[in-house]
């Protein structure tokens, strides 16, 4: 398929009217979800996360832990799904991928200097390489930022491109860190960049940085995701990540996902949570409809 | 002119904020002549399930606080009490005290905070214990709190019941959820005031008011309580509670002494009630026949 796509000027994106935008995310967290739907909607959601860890302290025992816990969010409740993928740093793929060998979840890994991003174009490559040969089976890199609010738009998008034939045949996931961006609009052309550049998904932070994921960030790029649909026919993942830690949030978001997208983009392939404390709560809340008790967080394994 | 008169809006107390009930309900409340003091929240499950996270959320900063700083900051919340006498005394009338009832029961309030905040640093040294054992161990247990604590109060006073309730709980180091008199819920919210201005962190204390009716099945059956507390002597309600609690194995205690003798909750054994007890096995030399070699 090798359709010719026009790459637009990126200095000219669209603006975002912010208070529409507010507004809008407003009358998503109104919608109410009750019983059978929202336990629907509930396993949807464990479906679609990516259970992460991601940090210096991370070992093997840790990772094969947090694997155990992707096929086996809690087997006191039969018929639960697994989550969609589990997030590790590059030096960990190979124990996670020896870890969910027989299951269906993914393994993703990030890379190219994360979370920063402040490295050479060399070492961001080798790094990706080094995760895509260890079996990773999606990449979630990082922009670089700094370039990105300097105006260098053609170094962000031949960064990206380069990160994406590096991929191969893994899925790749490129992070804004919106939270460094500071407006909506500058979220818009950064998404524009992404998706043009060859990305498979959007996502918003590494979740090391405060504000992570909002809703506005996040209906901001599903928009830019419909409109580049809307021009090419390509379809793009989203992957809101970070201080999404409660099932209610979560349900907020697939409404939003629902009414942006539509329903082609309501499965663990085009929409994912990076998370990982969000697993526990919406745990919770299933056992909650399903015994009617309010739940403890002792009855749940932690990782 | 006459002038307009401001009324105020009794609300819950969670988290250290005070909201309205989420369900937007609220019952009215009369006096005795039949004429409508204010509207009371009518709390629902939700507000406690919010009021247990809040609590959950207090417990850690509250069990590990030094026992001391608890003890000044139960004491603040006595003279903060104080303060506001005339306030409590007008409340306890328009809810049918007479005023001497009215002002004894407000001293014995604010004295039974004292009593309490001087128990918070000494419970632990009378209720532990050094235990002999055959082995070469020092071997030693400890009262330390339970957790989160559901209390239902005494439907029949407003003000002394309440603080009988919250008193030795928080003391222990536990936090807890209050189900406010449904009849005489006035005092538990003006002391929500009171507890706002001493220092005590949110969700330490959280108070809610509404029907024990509706809300006792939540209050035994929630898995993240660990003890339930409970004034009365209803006994169809006694024996759900009873039946909830063992889903998690809650702690229950149901207290339903008459209130004659003012000073009936005032025990350290009130304390002694929410707790745990740790043990602790500290190996050491061997100190056998041959006696201690330090």
């Amino acid at each position: 398929m090798n359709k010719i796509i026009n790459i637009p000027d990126f200095t000219q994106t669209v603006t975002v009217d912010q208070v529409g935008v507010e507004e809008r995310c407003a009358r998503f967290a109104t919608r109410s979800i009750k019983k059978e739907a929202k336990v629907q909607g509930l396993k949807m959601v464990l479906n679609m996360i990516d259970l992460t860890t991601l940090e210096g302290k991370d070992t093997e025992g840790k990772v094969k832990q947090m694997c155990y816990k992707a096929t086996h969010l809690h087997d006191v409740l039969p018929g639960l799904p697994t989550t969609a993928a589990v997030c590790v740093y590059p030096s960990m793929v190979k124990t996670a991928k020896e870890a969910l060998k027989g299951s269906h979840v993914k393994v993703a890994s990030v890379a190219t200097a994360f979370p920063s991003g402040q490295s050479s174009t060399e070492i961001k490559v080798a790094d990706t390489r080094y995760a895509v040969d260890n079996g990773a089976d999606e990449i979630d890199m990082v922009i670089s930022r700094g370039e990105f609010l300097k105006g260098n738009y053609n170094f962000v998008f031949d960064e990206i491109a380069l990160i994406k034939e590096t991929c191969g045949k893994a899925r790749l996931k490129v992070i804004f860190e919106t939270g460094e961006l500071s407006t909506l609009d500058n979220v818009r052309k950064a998404s524009e960049i992404a998706m043009y550049a060859g990305a498979d998904f959007i996502k918003t932070s590494t979740g090391k940085i405060s504000p992570a994921a909002t809703m506005p960030v996040t209906l901001v790029m599903l928009e830019a995701i419909r409109d580049f649909y809307y021009k090419t026919g390509i379809m793009v993942g989203m992957k809101p990540a970070g201080g999404i830690s409660n099932a209610k949030t979560a349900l907020h978001y697939l409404v939003m996902l629902k009414e942006t997208l539509g329903a082609s983009w309501l499965n663990n392939h085009w929409y994912r949570f990076g998370a990982s404390s969000l697993a526990n709560d919406v745990l919770m809340q299933i056992m909650k409809e399903t015994t009617g008790v309010y739940q403890g967080v002792d009855y749940f394994s932690k990782d | 002119m006459a002038r307009v008169k401001v009324l105020k809006t009794y609300k819950i107390y969670i988290g250290g904020a005070f909201p309205r009930t989420e369900s937007g309900r609220y019952y009215p409340l009369y006096n005795n002549n039949k004429d409508l003091i204010a509207n009371i929240c009518l709390s629902s499950r939700k507000d406690f399930r919010n009021a247990v996270v809040a609590a959950r959320a207090a417990f850690g900063g509250w069990s590990s606080r030094a026992a001391f700083n608890r003890s000044q900051i139960m004491y603040r919340m006595g003279e903060m009490l104080e303060t506001r006498k005339q306030q409590f005394i007008e409340e306890l009338l328009m809810q049918g005290a007479n005023a001497k009832s009215a002002e004894q029961e407000f001293n014995n309030a604010v004295d039974r905070l004292i009593y309490y905040a001087g128990w918070c640093d000494k419970y632990q040294q009378i209720f532990g214990t050094i235990n002999p054992v055959a082995s070469s161990h020092f071997n030693f247990s400890v009262p330390e709190p339970t957790g989160v604590v559901s209390i239902m109060a005494d439907e029949n006073s407003s003000l002394i019941g309440l603080i009988d309730a919250i008193a030795p709980v928080i003391a222990g180091g536990n936090t807890c959820v209050v189900l406010a008199s449904e009849s005489k819920p006035l005092c538990a919210v003006t002391f929500a005031e009171v507890i706002n201005s001493s220092d005590v962190p949110g969700g330490v204390i959280n108070i809610l008011t509404g029907k024990k009716d509706e809300l006792h099945s939540y209050f035994s059956n929630h898995m993240d309580v660990n003890a339930v507390v409970y004034y009365g002597n209803n006994t169809t309600m006694i024996k759900s509670i009873q039946e909830n609690a063992t889903n998690n194995v809650k702690r229950v205690f149901i207290y339903n002494q008459k209130r004659e003798n003012p000073e009936e909750f005032q025990n350290p054994f009130y304390i002694l009630d929410t707790q745990e007890i740790k043990t602790t096995w500290h190996p050491i030399e061997n100190i056998g026949v041959g006696g201690a070699k330090y």
